[in-house]
């Protein structure tokens, strides 16, 4: 049986036990990961996984079942016990969910790769996470680490309106770090983030950030981060980074505007938002210069695809425009709900859960000026690069980031280093607030976005580059 | 075919391709069904039926792992040949501590037949219950039942089965910007009363209308057990594992007098019926702080090894992370293992143990939960988060007047070091995990000082 066949059963199936609409996604993954500690590897994991989900709608609600099995039985058996689940939500049932209607989607997508990082040899992976972290650990560091992660995965979606696409998307990156410890503290650097970077692309993503080239400079600053002075607190000018920036995006605007927590769905966990359906298209979340845009059709980015979960093709969107909230993530059942025509940003992380709204790539456009720029028109400020802490609230709202290293900024210049910066705010004031903006951008990508119940990990891309903020809190300590 | 004839038979497919090398196997079958629900309607209903195979192997001074959910002989057969490729090239591993010696597990806690086959007709009454009691306020959060068997075997002989089950149930009500929460969890699905927990969820929605802005600043508090649990969680991952001990990250001291004397923090995956750990290694109770003085931490057989003391049975599976507790618990007062029983009350605050501490606080923050709680450095184990659903003065021993939420950044080792308990609750309670895969149980707790850095609406 091919998958789309296994799928076509289990759509079949649970139409046949009473669902007015079903899906179906067959997903074959391929995981490969490599820690290293201390010049030594510490874990090689190689995962495998297959199976069915099949999501069938009854009255208001979502039914899914899930199985490691695609023979005729198991893919039918899922398909009817989706459905018999769905009915079951009856017993605390609400208005019958609606789907925005859309062309069914065919076709195949694949994401570019110049070099399959599944074919790379393992010793070459495996040398150059021992060779980076020894260097890291002769440089100074206490503790050094890296780490490649790589997924390969090929997912075939069939739905009962017509839709049968078929996808293999790629995805790789990595990243070092130095820890430096002292008296009652930690430091720690990190390259080229403290995620590392990853993006829908093959290991020549990998080859790019050439890991070799910073593992001594990490090693020194975390080094030197214990000897530094504490950021000072109070308000000042922030200059941000852009790996900073682009998971301030993410926290503070791309959960914010999913259309999932803005309608109450996420609300006993991960939370809301403060965004209103009515003040879309009218309300200021930030400055002029702020342009954010919804694009799962970035080559190379996290956050890529040709289709959602749901089937809808990629396409960009714009979330905010000059400042002003235009946009949403959106899937077809919310979408219907909020009287909105678009769908397109549902996914799940595997076979075996629902698909749901999540971030693809959701980022800046560039703006008018370089980080030398920036830096060189201010007079007194911080810089402040790389996160190492994140906190915002479940409305989305109220943030606190910490920073790996912080600079003094005084007359154009970027002086001492500070170590433990921090920075707090609520959200449209600081984005309101920005009003340098770098043409700098990259793609960063987020491998490890948590949302839903069971929980489910998200790749997400933030394109971001350095950008200023005027007179933010800095300095909050314990 | 049972997890432990898979087991067996991947043990035997990957000894036939290298008869040198050390192997384990574990096989597990996880049955999850979760009835999420929102605006106080059933709109996420799902389960699954996953098993998975994990080969871990050791040959030649290199180590490997591989894993798959294809279960069939060919998938069985392709994972034992990848991960014997994979071991034949990967880097040296010299820290490799062989795989766990021949052990017996102690008793665990007998699985309940009706949380293990749980219906979602089940699931859904008891959110009907959950939505009813909540009186016309907006209902959100999840019923799940969960259940697990599975094998474990490697290359000394080591050969063990488990079973365990648990239910739980999460949820809030809502009303104006306000909410409360109530959540449970037990190896029993009869425990669950999903209109108790309603009810209470929907008590401080009630009491908590037209909250006031307190100035930031060090405040006196009462933390409900779910904020507890959030300092269970932090110290589990950051003071607790070995391998943070070991490269010196950890707050941990051992046989230092790093907390109050009241706090005594056991683990005890034992409970909640998990026999073994990922490495085969038998569960135990540990004692991780007795009376105030940390006298262990957890450790996988790596980590172990390299501390020159033997494991605690917490492998996770994840070496990055390390070993960490499974099953953390703060010893509800007066200091013994027999907590008294949760009894209801009146009004915003949870339970007569949290209400007891409550009474003696001259003035105060009665806190429901923690969000979003991030470690700054965790070594201090200064973390910043917020507080949610639900936040009161308390004043000469009453709730006075509902608070907007705070930021706080406070160091969770100085909000219990000596001095700064002032008391426990009576009534621990079981609560379900979230992010990590992990159980609290957690009473009440009075502290002497918390920083709250500021209100969270700015």
């Amino acid at each position: 049986m091919s998958e789309f066949d296994a799928a076509t059963a289990g759509v079949q199936a649970a139409l046949d036990a009473g669902a007015r609409y079903a899906d179906a996604r067959v997903m074959h993954r391929r995981y490969e990961a490599m820690a290293a500690r201390n010049g030594a590897v510490e874990d090689l994991v190689q995962r495998e996984d297959a199976g069915i989900g099949v999501r069938a709608l009854v009255g208001s609600g979502w039914g899914f079942f899930a199985v490691p099995d695609l023979s005729d039985a198991a893919v039918r058996q899922a398909g009817h016990q989706a459905a018999e689940i769905a009915a079951a939500s009856a017993r605390v049932a609400g208005a019958p969910t609606e789907l925005v209607a859309g062309q069914p989607s065919t076709g195949s997508w694949a994401s570019e790769c110049e070099i399959d990082p599944l074919g790379v040899a393992l010793s070459e992976k495996g040398d150059l996470m021992v060779r980076t972290t020894g260097t890291i650990r002769e440089n100074g560091a206490d503790l050094a680490e890296g780490l490649y992660q790589i997924w390969d995965t090929s997912k075939w979606l069939v739905s009962s309106e017509g839709h049968r696409v078929d996808q293999h998307i790629r995805e790789s990156g990595a990243g070092i770090s130095a820890t430096a410890i002292g008296d009652g503290e930690t430091q720690r650097r990190t390259y080229p983030a403290a995620r590392g970077q990853y993006g829908t692309r093959g290991w020549e993503l990998v080859d790019e950030l050439d890991l070799d080239a910073h593992a001594v400079r990490i090693a020194e600053e975390a080094r030197g981060l214990l000897s530094a002075p504490p950021c000072p607190a109070g308000e000042t000018t922030l200059i941000l980074g852009a790996e900073q920036l682009a998971l301030q995006i993410h926290e503070s605007v791309g959960h914010a505007i999913e259309l999932d927590r803005i309608l109450g769905w996420e609300a006993a966990f991960a939370g809301t938002s403060w965004l209103d359906l009515a003040q879309l298209g009218a309300l200021q979340f930030g400055s002029a210069l702020m342009n954010i845009t919804i694009d799962p059709t970035i080559p190379g980015a996290l956050g890529s695809f040709g289709f959602d979960d749901e089937g809808t093709p990629a396409a960009p969107r714009d979330a905010v425009r000059e400042g002003r909230w235009v946009g949403v993530l959106a899937g077809r059942d919310s979408a219907a709900v909020a009287g909105l025509d678009y769908g397109g940003s549902v996914r799940a992380d595997g076979w075996a859960r629902l698909p749901m709204v999540r971030m693809t790539n959701v980022g800046l456009e560039p703006g008018p000026h370089t980080f030398d720029e920036i830096v060189a028109a201010t007079d007194d400020g911080i810089f402040m690069d790389t996160n190492r802490s994140w906190s915002i609230d479940d409305r989305r709202l109220n943030f606190q980031f910490g920073c790996e290293v912080g600079y003094e900024v005084k007359n154009g210049k970027l002086g001492r280093m500070f170590r433990n910066p921090t920075y707090t705010g609520i959200g449209p004031q600081f984005w309101r607030s920005m009003d340098m903006l770098s043409s700098e951008i990259v793609p960063w990508g987020t491998p490890n976005c948590g949302k839903g119940q069971p929980g489910q990990v998200g790749h997400t891309g933030h394109p971001a580059a350095p950008a200023r903020f005027r007179n933010v809190r800095v300095g909050v300590t314990a | 075919v049972s997890e432990l004839a898979i087991a067996q038979q991947t043990l035997e497919l990957t000894t036939s391709a290298a008869p040198r090398a050390e192997v384990e196997v574990a096989v597990d079958r996880s049955r999850l069904a979760l009835t999420r629900f929102a605006n106080s309607v059933i709109h996420q209903n799902v389960a699954d039926d996953t098993t998975s195979v994990r080969i871990r192997m050791h040959l030649d001074g290199r180590t490997a792992s591989g894993s798959s959910t294809l279960t069939g002989e060919a998938g069985l057969a392709a994972l034992a040949t990848r991960t014997v490729d994979a071991v034949r090239v990967a880097p040296f591993d010299p820290g490799w501590p062989g795989v766990a010696p021949r052990a017996v597990p102690g008793p665990v806690a007998a699985v309940d037949p009706a949380t293990a086959d749980a219906t979602a007709e089940a699931r859904a009454s008891l959110v009907r219950s959950f939505v009813d009691a909540a009186g016309g306020l907006e209902a959100a959060g999840y019923c799940r039942t969960s259940h697990w068997t599975g094998a474990f075997v490697n290359s000394l002989g080591q050969e063990l089965t488990g079973e365990s089950a648990e239910a739980s149930m999460d949820g809030i009500a809502r009303q104006a910007g306000v909410d409360g929460v109530a959540r449970l969890a037990s190896s029993r699905l009869a425990d669950i009363d999903g209109g108790v927990l309603g009810a209470r969820a929907a008590a401080k929605v009630q009491a908590g209308a037209d909250p006031v802005e307190l100035p930031p600043g060090h405040y006196e508090v009462v933390l409900e057990p779910a904020a507890v649990a959030d300092l269970l969680q932090n110290l589990a991952v950051w003071c607790f594992s070995g391998k943070a001990l070991n490269e010196r990250r950890s707050f941990a001291e051992l046989d230092a007098a790093q907390f109050d004397a009241r706090v005594t923090l056991v683990d005890d995956p034992l409970i909640a019926g998990d026999g073994y750990d990922t490495e085969g290694t038998p569960h135990q109770r540990l004692v991780l702080v007795d009376e105030g003085t940390t006298v262990a931490v957890c450790h996988d057989r790596r980590t172990a090894t390299e501390a020159g003391t033997t494991s605690t049975g917490n492998a996770t599976g994840a070496a990055s992370w390390g070993a960490f507790p499974l099953h953390l618990q703060l010893l509800a007062a007066p200091g013994g293992d027999g907590a008294a029983a949760v009894t209801e009350v009146d009004g915003p605050v949870a339970d007569m143990g949290v209400a007891a501490l409550v009474a003696s606080v001259t003035r105060g923050v009665l806190v429901t939960d923690f969000w979003y709680t991030r470690v700054l450095d965790p070594k201090t184990l200064a973390i910043t988060g917020l507080t949610r659903n639900g936040v009161w003065l308390i004043e000469d021993g009453e709730v006075t007047q509902p608070l907007r939420n705070f930021r706080f950044t406070q160091s969770y080792s100085q909000a219990l070091e000596a001095g700064a308990v002032l008391g426990v609750g009576s009534a621990a309670v079981h609560l379900p995990d979230s992010w990590v895969s992990a159980r609290w149980t957690a009473p009440a707790l009075h502290l002497a000082s918390w920083n709250f850095t500021g209100g969270a609406s700015g």
